[in-house]
């Protein structure tokens, strides 16, 4: 197993394409996780799946045997991109769905529903939003960074720190420091955050 | 050594094709003879 690990696709598909038949299953092995997976993440139906698997490496053997498969060390992108292809084929089969006509007993709304915000409650987040980010603006520099850069920008303590150059704890104590600032000046100000 | 504390991934569990699928995918390849003449392509399915 582990010697089987340490050859390269290409090596594989050289001796598959010579007649070697177990190469196949190595690279099978090794990639069928991933190229699962990665149906799996688009057509979330096991039975699915597995068809469009099996289609994806029925065209792959047809083309390695045909010698089509031009091998520049790109074997699981070039059998992603077949897998890929075969999956928006069989959205593309399956588009077809059952058509209903609005009538007086049947309302495609009863069905729907609107699950955005209400206007006044738009009107109310967008108001608190532009109080937390006049709060933030009162921070000290520092602190003002590190959260903008988590809240905002979605980063890991950790990359704040690399960012900043400064140590992960250096990074939560600022954070924390901003969070009780924070609180000092909706307190101060009778600054109301609910929606 | 400093900790992490960012979000941890959740742990995929790794999902794998149904072994009948594999066998058959082996059987094919197995069975499967393509022969090039000239601008044919003939395709042999050996039972």
């Amino acid at each position: 197993m582990a010697s089987s690990v340490q050859i390269p696709d290409a090596i594989l598909l050289k001796n598959y394409i010579g007649g070697d038949e177990s190469c196949l299953q190595v690279l099978i092995e090794r990639h069928q996780s991933k190229i699962y997976g990665f149906i799996y993440s688009k057509v979330p139906d096991r039975s699915v799946c597995d068809d469009v698997f099996q289609d994806t490496f029925i065209k792959v053997i047809k083309t390695l045997k045909t010698r089509g498969y031009n091998e520049e060390g790109k074997f699981l992108p070039w059998v992603m991109r077949i897998a890929s292809n075969l999956v928006v084929d069989y959205f593309r089969n399956n588009k077809k769905m059952p058509f209903q006509r609005e009538t007086d007993e049947y309302s495609i709304f009863n069905f729907m529903a609107d699950s955005g915000l209400s206007i006044e409650n738009k009107l109310i987040e967008n108001q608190v939003e532009f109080d937390i980010q006049r709060i933030v603006e009162e921070l000290p520099e520092d602190q003002k960074e590190v959260v903008k850069m988590r809240f905002y920008d979605d980063l890991s303590f950790k990359e704040i720190s690399e960012i900043t150059g400064v140590s992960i704890n250096t990074s939560l104590g600022r954070m924390r420091y901003a969070v009780i600032n924070m609180r000092k000046i909706i307190e101060k100000n009778n600054i109301i955050l609910t929606n | 050594m400093a900790k992490l504390y960012s979000r941890r991934k959740k742990s995929k569990k790794e999902i794998k094709p149904n072994k009948e699928i594999v066998s058959f995918i082996l059987s094919y390849s197995k069975a499967l003879n393509i022969v090039k003449v000239n601008n044919f392509t003939f395709e042999n399915v050996v039972n």
